[in-house]
């Protein structure tokens, strides 16, 4: 108890230095934490992956397509349950910018959001879609953020598939859970495959990739090798996989970007470590005498380094808390700037847990040093030091 | 009045210290013995490098000798350990030192409390014996200044009743008037007689101060590490 109250007295004998080593900590944990986040965020949609679903893709590249009469075929492979497709769309909503850009697919209406459970459907909105050709489904958050409501009409213009595509809102589909991204636009594949066929019917009858749902999540590998066997030797081979490895794979084309910002993320840790233990070896050696003094009195040398680990332990601690704390509304405020960049961008407890524990461990090591040197020293030495 | 006592406090025999600075061994005593009996009052004087501080810390168990005895209350301190070597200095020296080595983060009551917690007094029992000694050293309406709000003769007041408060076997005081003016070093010094004359505290003092000498009951002279022993000057 005692030992607190002279730590705590002890931390603000140099307002200036603690305070300014108290900010260098908030900024250090600060941004740790939002970097661990952007990382996080990162890989938000492979974490949103179902174990019981498998994707199948053209084996050469995603940018090949599969024949739709493939279907039937992984539908008959032992231990699938349902197969939906989904084809990627690429179309411009009014312009470039990244602010409208957002995620369109071509989906099968009558399933596809059976196979999406995370999805939350209302009955009505779902029949209403299925029966309009060109109706379209869109997430929460994109309604939320382009203001669509139901009934309205988007337009988009085609890109991979050109002219203007006209689409009217049908539903709006909720999260299950705030890890689900509802960013994207689901319409008919129906409608695209109609459409194609007119314009350039050698492109028709093709999709994206095949979304495959089996019974059992453990049997996952052994399905997606029936599924590709099944097509071995064909015009179009399929790679089968997971769909978290099917998203991770997406990330893996960013990764070093990822890397760097995890790297520079535990690079702000070292520098504010040598900040803090700058500041505590400052401070012990100024102080060298009153350690002596209390050694003289027959206050032990763990007595003096429980002092120093101590005051480093109590500055990094309020550093960290304050940290942690303005974690969340700088978090926010991040969101709000990328817009829908990151539609899940949030502080998680591993993030809070790991600031604490970068925190507590910059405050015992720079502490560590300083306190051996002070517990080591001899009394007369100690006395004769002048701070 | 209290006097010194037939009975020694301290029983130095054929105590030798040195340093190494670099590589060469640098003497600071050589083959000391003194006896400082129970209630005396001790100047230890001599130049500059004479070896007065070494002695004296010595004395107070914070150095340890190379060679020799070194007996206070009948321990020899010489053979503790480290951690017992500190826990005797807690129950067995008061310090007082020149330039008061007080807490700054500390308040006047708080660091004569000091080395009452390594005690098992109660919180009441420490408390009134802060008070206590503030009161004998006339600084009871400063108990919750801090050093820096205090003069130099009430810090090393402050300093005299953090040595007082754990009732040491020896008072040790290495220069307490060097930092002082001569009034303070005044009321310093009578402060220090009246711990001895009325408290019948062992008091061993290194001093440069012929005004301090005159309040101790006894002087030693050291010179290049060796005693040359000095009529009692006041007694």
């Amino acid at each position: 108890m005692y030992l607190l109250k002279l730590v705590f007295k002890n931390i603000f004998r140099h307002k200036l230095r603690s305070l300014l080593t108290l900010f260098g900590l908030v900024v250090a944990i600060l941004a740790f934490g939002l970097m661990q986040t952007v990382v996080n965020a990162w890989y938000a949609g492979s974490d949103m992956a179902s174990a019981q679903r498998l994707v199948t893709r053209n084996a050469v590249s995603l940018v090949f397509p599969l024949p739709i009469y493939y279907r039937d075929r992984i539908k008959a492979i032992d231990g699938v349950t349902a197969v939906t497709v989904s084809n990627w769309f690429g179309g411009i909503y009014k312009d470039m910018t990244p602010a409208n850009f957002f995620a369109q697919f071509a989906v099968d209406q009558d399933n596809f959001f059976d196979l999406y459970p995370e999805f939350k459907v209302n009955r009505d909105e779902l029949l209403a879609f299925r029966k309009d050709r060109r109706g379209v489904m869109v997430g929460r958050l994109l309604a939320d953020q382009h203001g669509f409501k139901v009934g309205d009409a988007i337009a988009l213009k085609g890109t991979i598939y050109p002219g203007t595509w006209d689409f009217v809102v049908r539903g709006i589909y909720e999260p299950k859970d705030e890890t689900t991204i509802t960013r994207q636009l689901y319409f008919h594949w129906d409608y695209l495959n109609e459409q194609i066929r007119k314009l350039y019917p050698r492109r028709a009858e093709q999709v994206g990739v095949f979304i495959v749902q089996i019974a059992d999540g453990s049997r996952a590998a052994e399905v997606s090798q029936n599924v590709d066997r099944e097509f071995r030797n064909s015009l179009a081979e399929t790679l089968t996989e997971t769909e978290k490895a099917f998203q991770l794979s997406f990330i893996a084309q960013t990764e070093t970007i990822v890397m760097a910002v995890r790297v520079v993320s535990f690079v702000v840790i070292v520098i504010i470590f040598a900040v803090v233990a700058n500041t505590m070896a400052m401070t012990a050696r100024e102080r060298l005498a009153e350690y002596a003094t209390l050694k003289a009195l027959g206050f032990g040398p763990g007595f003096v380094a429980a002092l120093i680990v101590g005051e480093s332990l109590m500055i990094t601690a309020l550093g960290g808390a304050l940290g942690i704390l303005a974690s969340f509304p700088a978090a926010a405020g991040f969101k709000a700037a990328m817009g829908s960049f990151f539609p899940v961008f949030k502080v998680a407890p591993e993030t809070v847990a790991m600031q604490a524990a970068s925190a507590l461990a910059v405050g015992v090591l720079a502490g560590i040093l300083p306190a051996a040197r002070a517990a080591r020293v001899k009394i007369v030495d100690g006395l004769r030091y002048i701070g | 009045m209290a006097g010194a006592s037939e009975r020694p406090i301290v029983r130095i025999t054929h105590l030798a210290k040195g340093y190494r600075r670099g590589d060469q061994d640098v003497p600071v005593l050589f083959d000391i013995t003194l006896a400082i009996a129970e209630g005396d009052f001790i100047a230890l004087m001599g130049p500059s490098g004479s070896g007065k501080s070494t002695l004296l810390n010595l004395i107070a168990g914070i150095d340890k000798p190379d060679a020799g005895e070194l007996l206070v209350g009948g321990e020899d301190i010489t053979r503790l350990s480290e951690s017992a070597l500190a826990d005797w200095r807690a129950s067995h020296v008061g310090f007082i030192f020149q330039f008061y080595n007080l807490m700054p983060v500390l308040n006047a009551f708080e660091n004569v409390e000091l080395p009452l917690l390594l005690t098992s007094l109660s919180r009441r029992e420490r408390r009134e014996r802060v008070e206590m000694a503030l009161s004998l050293v006339g600084l009871s309406d400063r108990m919750d200044h801090y050093p820096n709000e205090l003069s130099g003769g009430q810090q090393q007041r402050v300093a005299i009743a953090r040595a007082l408060i754990a009732d040491p076997t020896i008072i040790v005081a290495d220069e307490p008037t060097g930092d002082l003016d001569r009034k303070s070093a005044g009321e310093i010094l009578g402060l220090l007689r009246r711990l001895n004359e009325e408290m019948g505290k062992t008091i061993i003092m290194v001093t440069h101060d012929w005004h301090a000498v005159e309040s101790a009951r006894r002087v030693v002279h050291l010179e290049k590490g060796e005693l040359v022993d000095a009529p009692a000057s006041h007694a």
